[in-house]
């Protein structure tokens, strides 16, 4: 069978760097193709030179598609011809509804003058496709992340999609969402459409992918076809890092101590809507050189929790009590909760941890910046031996600490996070996500950075969405649902079904604590 | 200069022309400066450049500088004031009223000039800062209040002349304390000493950076920037000697310069205005008190805006109702001329000032030349036009 896609001896160079090196892909008409590597092994710089946002020309190689010579000089050329590309981040128009984006730059027109029967017509048909119900008259901020998702591939579809291009579809959706979405593409499959699938859930891939090509370092490793032989996960993180990771998880010798960190009773309420409970009751406690987790699903209320309790930064009507060392300590503004002792790292690093336009420098010594002055005065070449020492410690892989942000790895942008909140020299780290959206070797970094913090004797909360991540290096488990902590348990006792059961059993089940419920009903 | 000589080579340089280009808008900007400069010189048939001259520059551009010190840091933080030019006007006011009607004394009359000011960027900051109400609007509803409260206190009137004492703040020259018939020595001196002393900062400054093996410019554009800075003090120092020495404003002017170039390079506060700029969300999050910041960074703009009201009322030994209208886009220009960004989190002191001046000298050449105020605004639009398109062209190619 002739391949739909053939991309040959693709080369692609930036000033300095060899960002593609003679890459190959080949994708079958009607197949599902994941592309996996590390982040800056060169998989997003390839769907550009696919789609055409690199033109024709910026690089060496072939690109062959339906058996003709592509020479894109553009994302409309590319577009044309059928190739769709979805972005990780969703370029959707917040206060424009459904139809409205669907359509957008492809309007249902008569001479400029939009036929909206047509357009809402055709929305609701293509909305079908996807497995959406909504109206075609919702705004797009209106309804979640996964439900955005659909969306785009919906617009997608309008447009005569061949070959449909995601980047990390299902990174900000909760497993519900994820399990659409794959469906969706299985379905496509069977209508003939090709997809060509960038994940770092290599469970995703063996769930749906006919076969998987690897980059290392911009270029091609190998390509597996999952049809010959079942392929497990470690045969495809060998390909990805070039050695056998044994254990994802690094062993941690050390044991929790005495109690250290104690919340009781938190509750906060909508930021916007008050008398709406976001976070019901929550009690949790940490001890020293404990790593505790918080799992749960989307929108269970667990960055809500957090960021309440990191200084009011989310949410009002914030009550309940924080202890440190069996002390009641003050939280009710960011620096106090700082100066007590508690860091947060989000879960957004573009948008809340990092000043992407600022270097490495500037970004560690953000939260700390009396560590570097002297009554006001920055002491700059203090500053630069704090972003080196973090810099070597956490192994941030740039050209320098005077390397923007902006242009670091998603799991270097993490590290930056990390080291910025560990020169606050925090008792207690809450980590919010802290391996989103990054590969599996950068990841084991940051377990092994979470045990360092751990044996110096300080307490690690993490949230997490990875049941497998929160089991592999937790001590013990909080799941939250609904915004309220439904079961602890110590994570040798845990698995992901006793966690989903939790979740399960108490969904929708009214709770004691929430006497603002009735008032909303 | 020796010490720089001897300095041993360094570990790690950028190439010149690398590091040239990774720094292209810094030294465009002081080109453009320097060119304009030039240009204007030899189409005024030096005119531009005598003493005489050269002490008006300075008097006509000083309030735009100081204005442009606290609209950069307003810039980014990323917000905007437009209310500046009205805030001059009303201040100028008050200060007549102050002074010509109620005979208050010039000193308690500038104290509370300036603290108006405050309280005026105080009353415009909270709204922003506390309010979350777009900048923009809160200065141009400023803009109009202002405006209109000069022309209240002023009865629509010209209100003038101040006390001599208080024209001296525009007029007057620092006292020459060795009396040589026709020559400013203390001026001269002052301009061979300050740039000395700068140099020496330097040199000290490159050397401990070097002990920390920092990158930095290439020893050969460090020296000709030094060597500039030297002869540009000097030689204009020796100009004005020859006149009536340095305007007491040009020392205010130099001292706020210097002021808030360190405040924005080596302060903490400093550091998180430009986080608040560059991510507010990020700055909060990391235990910067971002609403205070915003509201001070207004309070701020509210009082250099006084004082270059009360510079700019001594100047004219009057005030009128019109007085300051349309400075805001001067000052903003100026800012935006200077490399900072419209988006906040990125803008230099030095660039706003070298901004400021570019407007300066365009200004008074095209005045003397003969070129009319309309096709002033044109060419000053346009230039305005090609400096950020120049930053923006430079980004998107790197």
């Amino acid at each position: 069978m002739k391949p739909l896609l053939e991309m040959r001896g693709i080369t692609k160079t930036f000033p300095g760097v060899k960002a593609l090196d003679n890459v190959n892909l080949s994708v079958r008409a009607g197949e599902i193709h994941a592309l996996i590597g590390e982040n800056g092994a060169g998989k997003s710089t390839l769907m550009k030179v696919l789609s055409g946002v690199y033109p024709h020309g910026s690089y060496s190689g072939e690109i062959r598609f339906q058996d003709q010579e592509a020479t894109f000089r553009g994302i409309t050329d590319s577009e044309k011809l059928g190739i769709i590309i979805i972005h990780q981040e969703l370029a959707l128009v917040p206060l424009l509804s459904i139809t409205e984006n669907l359509f957008l730059g492809n309007e249902r027109a008569k001479k400029g003058v939009i036929d909206w029967s047509a357009a809402t017509v055709k929305a609701r048909e293509l909305l079908r496709m996807v497995g959406l119900s909504d109206s075609p008259e919702t705004l797009v901020t209106n309804i979640g992340v996964g439900k955005q998702q659909l969306v785009e591939i919906a617009k997608a579809l309008s447009k005569e999609v061949k070959l449909l291009i995601l980047d990390e579809p299902t990174a900000s959706l909760n497993e519900s969402d994820s399990d659409a979405l794959l469906a969706l593409l299985l379905e496509f499959k069977a209508r003939g459409i090709a997809s060509i699938l960038i994940s770092h859930k290599l469970n995703e891939i063996a769930k749906v992918a006919d076969r998987v090509t690897i980059l290392r370092d911009g270029s091609t490793v190998e390509t597996l076809d999952c049809h010959e032989a079942p392929i497990r996960q470690e045969r495809i993180i060998k390909g990805m890092v070039g050695r056998e990771i044994a254990d994802r998880y690094p062993k941690r010798t050390t044991t929790p101590g005495e109690l250290l960190f104690e919340v009781k009773g938190w509750n906060a309420d909508h930021p916007i809507h008050a008398g709406r409970r976001m976070v019901k009751d929550v009690s949790i406690s940490v001890r020293r050189g404990e790593v505790v987790g918080i799992a749960g699903l989307m929108g269970a209320g667990r960055t809500e929790f957090a960021m309440s309790l990191f200084g009011g930064a989310y949410g009002q009507n914030i009550s309940g009590k924080a202890y440190l060392h069996g002390r009641e300590i003050d939280v009710s503004t960011i620096r106090r909760a700082m100066n007590s002792g508690l860091a947060y790292a989000t879960e957004d690093r573009k948008h809340y941890g990092l000043v992407l336009d600022n270097d490495i420098r500037h970004n560690v010594s953000l939260a700390n910046l009396t560590g570097v002055s002297k009554k006001g005065v920055i002491h700059h070449e203090r500053e630069i031996e704090v972003a080196n020492e973090y810099r070597r410690r956490l192994r941030i892989r740039c050209s320098s600490v005077f390397q923007e942000t902006v242009n670091l790895s998603g799991g270097n942008q993490q590290k930056v996070v990390l080291s910025k909140w560990l020169f606050s020299d925090p008792q207690v780290l809450i980590l919010d996500e802290p391996t989103r959206g990054i590969d599996v070797g950068a990841k084991y970094e940051i377990y092994t950075i979470v045990n360092q913090l751990v044996a110096e004797g300080r307490g690690v909360i993490l949230i997490s969405s990875e049941m497998p991540e929160l089991l592999g290096i937790a001590d013990r488990i909080y799941v939250m649902n609904e915004g309220a902590m439904v079961a602890e348990m110590p994570a040798s006792d845990a698995s992901q079904e006793k966690i989903m059961g939790a979740i399960m059993s108490s969904t929708g089940r009214p709770s004691a604590s929430t006497p603002s419920r009735e008032k909303l009903q | 200069m020796s010490a720089e000589v001897n300095l041993p080579a360094p570990a790690k340089h950028a190439s010149m022309a690398q590091f040239f280009k990774s720094h292209m808008r810094d030294y465009g900007m002081l080109i453009s400066l320097l060119a304009i400069v030039a240009f204007f010189q030899y189409m005024t048939d030096g005119t531009l450049l005598r003493p005489l001259n050269l002490t008006n520059l300075v008097l006509q551009n000083s309030y735009i500088v100081i204005m442009a010190l606290g609209m950069l840091l307003v810039i980014v933080a990323g917000h905007i004031d437009l209310s500046v030019g009205s805030i001059v006007g009303f201040i100028g006011a008050l200060a007549a009223i102050l002074m010509v009607q109620y005979h208050l004394h010039f000193i308690p009359t500038t104290i509370i000039c300036l603290l108006a000011g405050g309280a005026i960027g105080a009353a415009q900051g909270y709204w922003v800062a506390y309010f979350r109400i777009p900048s923009f609007i809160v200065t141009l509803a400023g803009m109009l209040v202002f405006r209109g409260l000069s022309l209240a206190l002023l009865a629509g009137q010209s209100v003038g002349p101040f006390p001599v004492e208080f024209q001296r703040l525009s007029s007057g020259f620092i006292p020459d304390v060795f009396g040589m018939e026709g020559y400013h020595l203390t001026t001269l001196l002052l301009c061979v000493v300050t740039p000395l002393a700068m140099i020496g900062l330097n040199v000290a400054a490159r050397i401990r950076r070097h002990r920390f093996a920092i990158d930095q410019e290439p020893l050969p554009l460090f020296i000709v920037k030094n060597l500039g800075l030297f002869a540009a003090m000097a030689y204009i120092g020796s100009l004005l000697a020859t006149y009536k020495g340095l305007p007491n404003v040009l020392i205010i002017m130099v001292v706020l310069i210097g002021l808030y170039a360190f405040v924005t390079r080596d302060t903490t506060i400093g550091r998180r205005v430009y986080a608040l700029g560059g991510n507010e969300k990020a700055a909060k999050l990391s235990g910067i008190d971002t609403r205070r910041l915003t509201f001070y960074t207004f309070v701020n703009m509210g009082v250099l805006a006084a004082l270059a009201g009360l510079i700019f009322a001594a100047r004219l030994n009057t005030a009128t109702p019109k007085a300051g209208v349309s400075f805001e886009l001067d000052v903003i220009a100026a800012c935006f001329i200077g490399g900072a960004s419209a988006s906040g989190g990125v803008g230099r002191v030095t660039g706003a000032v070298i901004g400021a001046f570019i407007m300066g000298v365009m200004n008074n050449g095209m005045s003397i030349i003969g070129i009319g105020i309309d096709w002033q605004q044109v060419i000053k639009g346009l230039v305005l036009l090609a400096a950020v398109f120049f930053d923006v062209y430079n980004k998107s190619k790197s």
